[in-house]
């Protein structure tokens, strides 16, 4: 009797460990018949081999290995993490150019050239990657490579939990990758709903892909945060007080410790969603008292912190920014800080905003609203204070201030409809329409994603010794401010005329010119990113004429400029003292003389492999769990657990670099400034 | 089509004053016309499009200032431009601080005395007390009862009263308030035709509600705002609003139609499928809404209510044998304000 109700599908006990050796794995998973497909996986083999050919022509396997793979130097991890950013762009955007090519064809008779299987594979595939493999590596690499040098520190808290932290973000975008070509993707936006997500609905491998990938991903990101707040609380330079750390770090800060009370929200919720799909419970089903709805609280309880999670330090990023290029400290130092903690704060307490349609009552969707709308005071501060450092300062439009005035007049309206959004009656309306959609994007690029490129603008130079190329950066802002624009605004209007999100085809053809110039904006949003791409090669082609000698490009005012470009290993000689706010700048008014001599060792991290075989075997682990290869899943589990035991009795974790090692590098340094000026 | 048409003005001093202040915002996005969000037809609708105009005013008042100061600071204090200003000193202000603050805190305030009103006056649950701007609810009027049911990937609408149901295709009669019972049976849904009234979720094993009314006739459409997966895109009703007469006529139409929603016909029709065109049922099974609710509608399955009954039953120390589907007098539908099958205790 009870189970007739029930239709728990297949689980992982019908997939026994003998009786299909590569589990459900088969010629049939391959995406043979999609020409789309088939295409992209050449052009990746093909990049592939090419990067494999040149590294062995050039004999770099080794280089490769030991300076960057192995490396626990926080700013090659840095690197690292932006460069995955960087690259997972090229594919989340890749999907949004199909969606926007598909909405602008599909109408009436016309279902466009993607089946709905593939479609809705893609939307799902673009906001994941672009929350979870673009937005936080970038924000995370950003902050790696940025703050330890801010706070005037050698390297982070946990220099081998940093490695591994990159190298399980990278182990879940590898395993996203591969349901490109094996198997399938999620089809089932970007948090995967319950009860759509549920065996029952979704019995394929593509919502297992997304599980194991975000669960890789997502412990990589809480070791990260950890790190992060470690570092932060415990390693500033002397003198360093709270109340004089650089706005940056505060956002970190904050950013960080929000990470680390959500991360395990998302792990748990995907977790009862895991033993749903193999175990056969019904956390989240509509059977046995499950609940969908308590998943949709839990992954939002992870989700709105989420995004000040990457908000803050965008924020953090304009500040240091307004401040160098309008030559002022910035201004209302202390009530950015603590708009910054308010908002903090305030961001676990909004989630209902996501579901005001469910039902919850009057008073609670009140709550939530008002709850919502009060993280706009702390905000609108942050607005006002940035125009206040622009006002009576001296602004040299270099291009990371180009990027704070085009965030600040396109963000504020993502702002005033998030705003709207927060009533919910006016939700009633707008929740799950391409009003919606647009708003979040207006947040997101105008607020995140202006902010990361104006950060690895601002500090590129820092990381490699040169700036990258002026014309192409310029390219790049126009294309990403002006596309913005051109792709969005017919989106916020086709909201209002009450079109849902999500959609594959519309009857309406009256609605395709709204679509065609959103496609025309994500056109020139390309142009954007390639422009971007190109200044970096520009810059590399010219970076003799680009090159950063004094550390100090911009004449910037924190502590990260106070050392070379690219700073050496150690960061700092001598490790700075800290009297006031904008430490560099404080040093610089005060005529600080660089020591030239008198060098002693520096105790140093060594680089370490291990990072490297985890992630891989979580990468095994995951792939096994995906295709129901169990002999694959417990290899790869056993050797999780014996390599990371096996790592604590590795005693040669640390080396001294010499004093006069140091004092070559250092006189070098004293060699090229005297060139430079 | 004007943005405004006189049975739409708005009661409200605060909607009055968005009227007079904000007439050029709904003009630009009015000039597409369609925007059915920001020109609907229900009196629901109408007030949740105000509340709208209303909040983007609000902002406004801090937005376009704060815009036109960055576009003039940008301007005027780059460098070179304006050598005597700078002034690398000027990094506090305590009344510049205070009015940063407060600007914000004043316009957020008021929207939250907004927000609390506006969201109990237009709670979904909350059943209305007006037909329309400038007409009242006649004390005698009762609401039209309609049953929704999202299914795998179509809309079923049962009319207790007149005993019929169909699929895609929602008759209503103008100017009378329409009281929705709204659930689903595998997937969330939601339950959602803008020209009416903001959308509520349809969920399986829940029950939420929607009290809305429509005020002109005509046909538009509705639709599920939340992805359910393959037939997603196309699961659409037509909405028609038709006067008394035409309803009437409409009704006896559809029980012509000869076809009969029994449990059998029910439970083919909730098996996936897309695209599904207007269907018209003559007869309904009774109970079958509440049996949706209650998932068990397949005959042998225990119903929900009954199920908790149980649990209530057993943790008080009592036992009593689950009843069988479809007999069971807990299960009938009193109606009430929450979304659980299952009332408290």
């Amino acid at each position: 009797m009870w189970a007739a109700g029930l239709n728990p599908g297949p689980t992982m006990l019908d997939q026994g460990f003998l009786k299909a050796p590569l589990g459900r794995l088969s010629l049939d998973s391959l995406p043979l018949h999609e020409p789309i497909l088939i295409g992209t996986f050449i052009g990746v083999a093909v990049l592939g081999l090419v990067v494999v050919a040149a590294l062995t022509w050039l004999g770099r396997w080794g280089w490769l290995w030991r300076e960057w793979l192995t490396s626990v130097d926080h700013k090659k991890i840095g690197i690292m993490y932006v460069i995955l950013g960087i690259i997972m762009l090229l594919r989340g955007f890749s999907d949004a150019l199909m969606m926007r090519a598909q909405q602008a064809v599909a109408f009436g008779a016309n279902q466009g050239y993607l089946p709905a299987s593939h479609y809705d594979q893609i939307f799902t595939a673009h906001g994941t990657i672009m929350i979870f493999f673009v937005a936080i590596p970038l924000v995370v690499g950003i902050i790696n490579f940025v703050m330890p040098l801010q706070i005037g520190a050698r390297d982070v808290a946990f220099p081998y939990l940093n490695n591994l932290s990159f190298w399980l973000t990278a182990s879940g975008a590898v395993l996203t990758m591969i349901s490109l070509f094996v198997g399938e993707f999620a089809r089932t936006g970007w948090l995967s709903y319950a009860p759509l997500a549920e065996l029952q609905y979704s019995p394929d491998s593509g919502v297992d892909y997304y599980l194991w990938s975000l669960e890789i991903a997502g412990v990589g990101t809480t070791l990260s945060a950890i790190n992060m707040v470690a570092t932060i609380i415990k390693m500033r330079a002397p003198g360093m007080t709270l109340m004089k750390m650089p706005v940056f770090t505060w956002t970190a800060l904050c950013s960080n410790i929000l990470a680390i009370a959500i991360f395990p929200a998302l792990t748990a919720a995907f977790f009862l969603l895991i033993l749903d799909r193999y175990a056969g419970t019904q956390f989240f089903t509509n059977e046995l008292g499950g609940s969908p709805m308590m998943y949709w609280n839990m992954v939002w309880i992870w989700g709105h912190p989420e995004v000040y999670v990457l908000i803050l330090p965008a924020f953090g990023i304009y500040s240091e920014i307004t401040s160098t290029f309008t030559g002022k400290r910035l201004f209302g130092y202390s009530s950015m800080v603590y708009a910054t903690v308010v908002i903090t704060l305030l961001s676990y307490l909004v989630w209902l905003h996501h579901f005001f349609t469910m039902g919850s009552g009057a008073s609670v969707n009140s709550f939530f609203g008002i709850a919502t709308m009060i993280i706009a005071i702390p905000t609108g501060a942050k607005v006002f204070n940035w125009l206040f450092t622009m006002y009576r300062g001296e602004i040299r439009f270099e291009l990371p201030m180009m990027w704070v005035v085009a965030f600040m007049l396109t963000f504020v309206v993502g702002g005033m409809t998030g705003v709207l959004l927060a009533v919910p009656p006016a939700d009633f309306v707008l929740h799950n329409s391409l009003f919606l959609v647009a708003h979040f994007h207006n947040t997101i690029i105008g607020g995140v994603v202006f902010g990361l490129f104006a950060g690895m603008t601002y500090w590129f130079p820092k990381a490699f010794g040169f700036r990258m190329d002026e014309f192409w950066g310029k390219v790049a802002f126009w294309g990403w401010v002006v596309g913005y624009w051109v792709a969005w605004t017919p989106i916020y209007i086709v909201g209002l005329m009450g079109v849902p999100r999500r959609v594959h085809h519309l009857d309406d053809a009256s609605l395709r010119p709204y679509f065609v110039v959103a496609a025309i904006g994500a056109v020139i949003i390309l142009i954007g990113i390639l422009g971007f791409v190109m200044s970096i090669v520009m810059g590399i082609v010219k970076r003799k004429a680009l090159a950063d000698v004094t550390g100090d490009p911009w004449n910037a005012r924190t502590l990260e400029w106070s050392t070379s470009s690219p700073p050496p290993a150690y960061n700092f000689a001598f490790q700075p003292v800290v009297h006031d706010l904008d430490a560099w700048h404080d040093m610089k008014e005060n005529g600080y003389v660089r020591p030239t001599t008198g060098f002693n060792p520096v105790h140093m991290p060594r680089n370490t492999g291990v990072g490297i075989y985890v992630a891989a075997l979580s990468l095994t682990l995951g792939f096994g769990m995906v295709w129901y290869i169990w002999w694959l899943a417990a290899i790869s589990f056993v050797g999780i657990v014996l390599v990371s035991i096996l790592h604590t009795f590795n005693y040669r974790r640390d080396y001294f670099i010499p004093g006069h090692e140091i004092a070559v590098t250092e006189d070098a340094r004293t060699r090229s400034l005297a060139t430079g000026a | 089509m004007p943005p405004y048409r006189s049975a739409m003005t708005p009661r409200t001093p605060l909607a009055h004053w968005a009227r007079s202040a904000l007439v050029a915002v709904p003009l630009i996005l009015l000039s597409g016309c369609k925007m059915v969000v920001m020109d609907p037809t229900g009196d629901i609708a109408i007030q949740e499009r105000n509340l709208i105009l209303v909040a983007t005013g609000m902002m406004l008042l801090v937005i376009l200032p704060v815009m036109a100061l960055t576009v003039i600071f940008a301007l005027r204090y780059r460098k070179g431009r304006n050598p005597k200003a700078y002034d690398p000193h000027f990094t506090h202000s305590t009344r510049i601080e205070l009015v940063v603050w407060t600007i914000p805190l004043l316009i957020i305030a008021c929207l939250g005395v907004i927000t609390w009103t506006s969201t109990h006056l237009l709670d979904p649950f909350r059943p209305l007390d007006r037909i329309s701007a400038t007409k009242p609810l006649p004390k005698d009027m009762k609401p039209l009862d309609i049953q929704v049911v999202a299914m795998d990937w179509k809309w079923l609408f049962i009319y207790p009263e007149q005993g019929i149901a169909t699929v895609n295709e929602l008759e209503l009669p103008v100017d009378v308030p329409v009281r929705f019972s709204i659930t689903a049976t595998s997937q969330m849904n939601t339950f959602y035709a803008p020209t009416m009234a903001g959308m509520i979720y349809a969920m399986p094993g829940m029950k939420s509600m929607l009290h809305a009314v429509l005020n002109e006739p005509g046909e538009t459409w509705g639709y599920s705002g939340n992805y359910t997966g393959a037939g997603y895109s196309d699961m659409r009703f037509i909405l028609h609003g038709v006067d008394q007469a035409g309803f009437d006529a409409w009704v006896s139409k559809v029980r012509s139609s000869g076809e009969s929603l029994s449990t059998e016909r029910y439970l083919t029709l909730d098996e996936p499928s897309e695209k599904v065109p207007v269907m018209h049922f003559a007869t309904v099974e009774a109970d079958i809404f509440n049996r949706a609710v209650n998932r068990c509608v397949k005959p042998g399955t225990p119903c929900i209510a009954d199920v908790m009954a149980l649990d209530r039953a057993a943790d008080q120390g009592r036992y009593q044998a689950p009843r069988a589907a479809a007999s069971d007098a807990s299960m009938h539908d009193d109606m009430s304000h929450d979304a659980m099958p299952d009332g408290s205790p």
